[in-house]
């Protein structure tokens, strides 16, 4: 345990120090989101469109740099490191895999919330959104929930994209733009008359969509916890979901790749 | 009890209709002490052994144990004991310092803080990276972040270490640096073992107790270089140079291999005996070779290769 412990401080410090020795990278994942929320937010006001749609682009903007951090970070980082010869040496060494997963999810959460801060902070400075918060408590349970799903995914992600290998880089590609769809990044989708309502439960599956709207509901809409309790059900299913899942597909990982020896050498 | 024992292993590769037999019924093993070379081409089964050494392949058939511990049953305690060195390759970070990686891999191996810091601090001093180690990996040569590679190696102090082509295109200092901290290491540590593979026959002839030829699989030939070099000691090499092009493989079934340089032909030839160079010289004459020069040579382990698997290494 204490090991497991060890491992899981020391991936993640792998990705803090990558903040604090590269602040430039955090940049322009911060400049990034801003972009596309500016994109929405000058069209939301030319169409003069209500205030609190301002303020749900910049939550859907924030949570964007989680998903791609969840994308790129996380889903890809196996396949990343299995080209340094990483994988390997995680590999041979005695340690669980999971710490491995869960200390770049605990490296990746503290970066990138620090990122998603960034940019709802900017984003109030540079246009007329408004947030407020009356059940910090809801907030936090949300955010949590939001999150441990977000990166529960990513780590199942990690071995499937593994097994894809090459191909890992054109997955995460395909999935950025339907998931933007489905998640409501930058509009409102279960209050949304234009979207049918088998495609709401199709999208209730992706921790992104339960998550925007959850904090959406909580910072923008005044809600309180009973508000969001379809939210937290969710969200607490996906988690129990997500993560035995990651456990099962990593292990599933290492078998295949100990049968048909291939997965853990970069040219294979 | 022995290092590595490995009984009748094969591991076969099945892609698509093909069916690979990377391994077939390879049986040696290891004392503690020793440095042992496996020598092969690529696609030899040397990196094949290596993995279900290290527990990242098992094995088609046969059984593997490292220190006592069976590699399919007992994986975890195996890699309690072992580490991996791959040439060519450079795990870690680069964003993070010398220091800051081997402390990682320190973590990983569930080294407390005062004895990651103790044993980073020797290794450092060890692979003469002190002034390097303040300095982000990604900055780093190629010598040095092999030298790097290796000292992650010992981070945890393993009782078996697997060397994979460890001096792979590093310059003659870092390659002898390397060879000479290994050799050191085992020397210092009786009950410490290394399995290296390598290219480098002279690599293997200098640091090497045992030595394997691997070839399509199998070990053609296992002992000691010295033994291996006796085996072929009543053949004598010979080198013959003449001034024009010709292809042979084989001088009256004496196995030649044969280098073309600036329009001189090299031809290294293995003598069954000293008094065949007079057959060679007459094989040359009568085909029209002009014949430049003639040098004869104790064995070396390139001959014993040579006699075992019938052609060069290169050359595979």
């Amino acid at each position: 345990m204490i090991n497991d412990l060890r491992v899981v401080y020391a991936r993640a410090y792998v990705r803090l120090k990558g903040l604090i020795r590269e602040p430039h990278w955090s940049i322009a994942e911060v400049i990034i989101p801003l972009l596309s929320i500016s994109a929405y937010i000058y069209m939301y006001e030319a169409m003069n469109a209500a205030d609190h749609l301002l303020a749900f682009v910049a939550i859907g903007g924030a949570m964007l740099a989680f998903w791609s951090n969840v994308l790129w970070g996380m889903s890809s980082q196996f396949y990343w490191e299995k080209e340094t010869g990483n994988l390997t040496q995680y590999m041979v060494a005695p340690i669980s895999r999971m710490a491995i997963l869960v200390g770049m999810a605990i490296g990746g959460m503290l970066n990138t919330t620090l990122r998603a801060c960034s940019i709802i902070f900017i984003g109030m400075l540079l246009f007329p959104i408004q947030l407020s918060l009356i059940d910090p408590f809801a907030l936090v349970i949300i955010f949590i929930l939001s999150i441990s799903a977000l990166y529960g995914l990513g780590m199942l992600f990690a071995s499937l994209f593994l097994l894809y290998g090459r191909e890992a880089s054109h997955i995460a590609d395909l999935l950025q733009e339907p998931i933007f769809l489905l998640s409501g990044l930058y509009y409102p989708i279960f209050n949304n008359r234009f979207i049918p309502d088998i495609v709401k439960m199709a999208a209730s599956i992706i921790p992104l969509t339960l998550a925007i709207d959850g904090l959406r509901i909580l910072l923008v809409l005044n809600g309180r916890f009973e508000d969001v309790t379809m939210h937290i059900i969710g969200l607490s299913i996906l988690v129990a979901i997500l993560l035995p899942l990651a456990r099962k597909a990593l292990h599933k990982l290492e078998e295949i790749s100990k049968k048909e020896g291939r997965l853990t050498l970069r040219w294979q | 009890m022995n290092a590595i024992d490995v009984e009748k292993v094969s591991r076969v590769f099945k892609r698509n209709d093909n069916v690979i037999k990377a391994l077939d019924n390879v049986t040696l093993s290891i004392e503690k002490g020793e440095i042992f070379g496996l020598l092969g081409a690529n696609g030899a089964g040397k990196t094949t052994l290596i993995k279900i050494l290290t527990t990242l392949l098992l094995p088609s058939e046969g059984n593997a144990y490292v220190y006592g511990y069976n590699v399919i049953k007992e994986s975890n305690d195996v890699r309690r004991i072992i580490n991996l060195v791959s040439g060519g390759e450079t795990p870690g970070y680069g964003i993070l310092t010398v220091r800051e990686n081997l402390w990682f891999f320190s973590q990983i191996y569930g080294l407390s803080n005062s004895l990651a810091r103790e044993r980073i601090d020797e290794l450092i001093k060890d692979m003469e990276l002190e002034e390097y180690e303040n300095v982000r990996m990604h900055k780093l040569s190629t010598g040095y972040k092999q030298r790097l590679n290796i000292a992650r190696g010992f981070i945890n102090d393993p009782k078996v270490l697997f060397l994979d082509e460890p001096t792979l295109g590093l310059d003659v200092l870092n390659a002898k640096h390397i060879r000479r901290y290994i050799k050191e290491w085992v020397k210092n540590n009786k009950d410490k073992s290394i399995l290296l593979t390598t290219h480098y026959m002279s690599e293997a002839d200098e640091i090497c107790d045992k030595i394997a030829i691997i070839f399509k699989g199998k070990i053609i030939a296992y002992d000691t270089p010295k033994r291996l070099k006796e085996s072929v000691s009543n053949v004598t090499s010979a080198v013959v140079e003449v001034n024009s092009t010709l292809m042979l493989d084989n001088i009256y079934g004496m196995p030649a291999k044969v280098e073309y340089n600036n329009g001189i032909t090299r031809i290294r030839i293995l003598l069954d005996e000293q008094s065949s160079i007079a057959r060679v010289v007459s094989y040359l004459d009568s085909h029209g070779y002009n014949i430049l020069s003639i040098k004869l040579y104790e064995p070396t382990l390139e001959d014993v290769y040579i006699k075992y698997v019938g052609l060069n290494m290169n050359d595979q």
